[in-house]
């Protein structure tokens, strides 16, 4: 993008001052190199977003932001159900509650050196991946609507993991207000037989090792320090999610013109939060986010059962679990006072610093978890959210790196195969169902993760933690 | 897999950051329909890998032309996603805003498809169908996968 068109504030905070029917300004937080390689498309999106009803403040983009629908992914923006505010389908995205989950096993590298090549046959065989691989559990009409209102506390009290998980996921693995009648039986079918499953893209497992600390207090907090060995799970709600998507996205472009909204373009689709859409897509996306929950953790559950086959006294207690795609009423502070305010990340990180009440005792003096996935062959990182983030945006960071190339040009450039050996030359063993897919995964696809996270700490949205190289990815 | 830019009948790909833009193109609105869920086939899988040996039906409505094709699309992917199934081969009918649709495919074979990615929904991001100047009609949009 062309640098020309914002105000720089400082290094890393460049705003578009509101023009031509902009609520609110647009400000992208991000180093120059990272702006001049944004898709002039993430102008668009983040000034366009700026134009819906009842937004407040500012419409944000995060250091990894690229060109999404509707919002651009790495997007954040709050809005006020008492100001007309909008909630946004595709503000949220197709994959509902996508996110991260984090899991420490005690072990170190050497533990795990000898077994790797078990180790990653064994999460290849049971963890299902990619298209068209069922999961083991198929749920009845009744044990759904239970899933979609329990989320991973339905999960653990079917008998995945345990009542201690439940502390270290956002909203204590349950998220209120879910409404399964406002899900349709499409979405419903879609996911029968897809709980506990990766899915594909860019969904993976990874077994990683901690390879730098860079905050040595937080990392204590976190019980993390050089060499410990954990494992990454990255996937959402599977084609539950994705209906949902599909059918509310469809219903607000539908009824825009009868709800009196006045879009951009199409693919900015939302509808009043106080409408009758609004509410009951906030329902269905409830339901979404518990489905995700449970989804992470049945596959906690069954990266448990292989890790104790090959380590017996492995325990993997659960650091945090976090979603990069979510539209959440939360309180925030604004002009002095405090707010109800339904905040969308779409691709973007929620980032609570110390002492915000939702965080668990064990987390609350130093701050939340915020999980950043790599690329296969390079690295993800843990930051910890900051006080300051909460003035810079809503208490929100990056989610990733983001591409830097499309698919279609990965797969001209590189072969899974090579891909596949390469990585293995450098001791990162990866089992995927598809060649193709990892070619279009390639780490070259995509931007410099290290770049996008640390901007993401110079410019206050959270602060550098831990830097993880993986040893092992199950690619989806 | 074609770069972009066809000037005859077919499919072809357009880049879009993280996922990927599909555009059908075709003598008529019907084949233009087809040739995009093509398209779509070819984001996720080699369509030659996929033998049509079993039909699926589908029926849409929509208020417009735009949305019927999302629509088409979606209802694509819904049969994809709940049978298991690929499709290579298509047949649109459209009558005013209604559309019969047969897809014809076969069930997923993991030794024999190589599938990148699935197709999670499609968007209304690039959303366009239209008859331009050269007498062919294109239907396109971005799907997420």
């Amino acid at each position: 993008m062309d640098t020309s068109l914002f105000t720089r504030h400082d290094e890393y905070t460049w705003e578009i001052a509101p023009r031509s029917g902009m609520h609110v300004p647009a400000i992208i937080y991000a180093d120059e190199p990272l702006v001049r390689a944004m898709d002039d498309k993430v102008y668009e999106q983040v000034t366009n977003v700026a134009r819906l009803p009842g937004i407040v403040k500012a419409s944000y983009a995060m250091p990894d932001a690229h060109w999404g629908y509707g919002f651009p992914i790495g997007g954040v923006a709050a809005f006020d159900p008492d100001a007309g505010g909008v909630v946004s389908a595709g503000g949220v995205g197709f994959d509902i509650s996508c996110g991260v989950r984090c899991l420490h096993t005690g072990l170190g590298q050497g533990d795990v050196e000898p077994l790797k090549k078990r180790l990653v046959d064994a999460l290849f065989d049971r963890i299902p991946c990619g298209v068209g691989r069922g999961g083991r559990i198929r749920l009845d009409a009744e044990e759904m609507d239970a899933m979609l209102t329990g989320g991973a506390q339905w999960a653990v009290e079917a008998g995945f993991g345990t009542r201690n998980d439940l502390e270290r996921i956002e909203e204590q693995g349950r998220m209120e207000g879910a409404s399964p009648e406002d899900v349709s039986a499409k979405a419903k079918h879609r996911q029968r037989d897809e709980m506990g499953t990766l899915g594909s893209g860019n969904h993976y497992l990874e077994v990683q090792r901690v390879a730098q600390i860079f905050d040595a207090d937080a990392a204590a907090h976190f019980g993390l320090k050089a060499g410990d060995v954990v494992v990454s799970i990255h996937c959402g709600s599977r084609g539950l999610g994705h209906q949902i998507g599909t059918d509310y996205l469809r219903n607000m472009v539908v009824a825009a013109g009868q709800l009196g909204i006045c879009l951009p373009d199409r693919e900015l689709a939302c509808a009043p939060i106080d409408s009758w859409i609004g509410q009951s897509y906030l329902g269905a996306m409830r339901a979404g986010i518990n489905c995700a929950l449970a989804n992470r953790q049945i596959i906690t559950h069954l990266t448990r059962e292989v890790f104790t086959e090959l380590f017996p006294d492995a325990q993997l207690a659960l650091l945090y679990d976090v979603s990069h795609n979510t539209c959440k009423l939360e309180e925030h502070e604004l002009g002095g006072r405090p707010r109800r305010l339904f905040v969308h990340r779409k691709g973007a990180t929620r980032a609570l610093g110390p002492g915000h009440p939702a965080l668990p005792v064990g987390l609350r003096t130093i701050g939340q978890p915020v999980l950043i996935g790599g690329t296969m062959g390079t690295a993800s990182y843990i930051l910890v959210g900051t006080t300051e983030s909460e003035q810079r945006a809503f208490s929100s960071a990056c989610h990733g790196a983001g591409r830097a190339m499309s698919r279609h040009q990965a797969t001209r450039q590189w072969r899974g195969r090579e891909v596949v050996d390469e990585l293995a030359r450098r001791g990162i063993l990866i089992r995927s169902p598809s060649l193709r897919g990892v070619a279009e995964e390639a780490p070259g696809a995509y931007k410099d993760v290290t770049a996008v996270v640390e901007a993401a700490d110079q410019a206050g949205l959270a602060r550098l933690v831990a830097r993880l190289e993986p040893l092992i990815t199950i690619k989806g | 897999m074609s770069g972009g830019d066809l000037a005859t009948p077919g499919w072809e790909h357009f880049p879009h950051g993280a996922d990927i833009g599909i555009r059908g193109i075709g003598e008529t609105r019907e084949a233009s329909f087809e040739q995009a869920a093509m398209a779509m086939t070819a984001a996720m899988v080699d369509p030659r890998t996929v033998q049509p040996r079993i039909e699926v039906d589908v029926d849409v409505e929509a208020p417009d032309d735009e949305l019927l094709l999302v629509d088409w699309l979606n209802a694509l992917v819904y049969e994809m996603n709940t049978r298991l199934m690929l499709f290579s081969r298509f047949h649109v009918q459209i009558l005013g805003y209604r559309l019969h649709g047969s897809a014809w495919g076969e069930p997923i074979d993991a030794r024999r498809h190589q599938i990148a990615v699935e197709v999670k929904g499609v968007t209304y991001t690039a959303l366009r169908l239209a008859r331009d100047s050269d007498g062919l009609w294109r239907a396109e949009c971005v799907v997420d996968v």
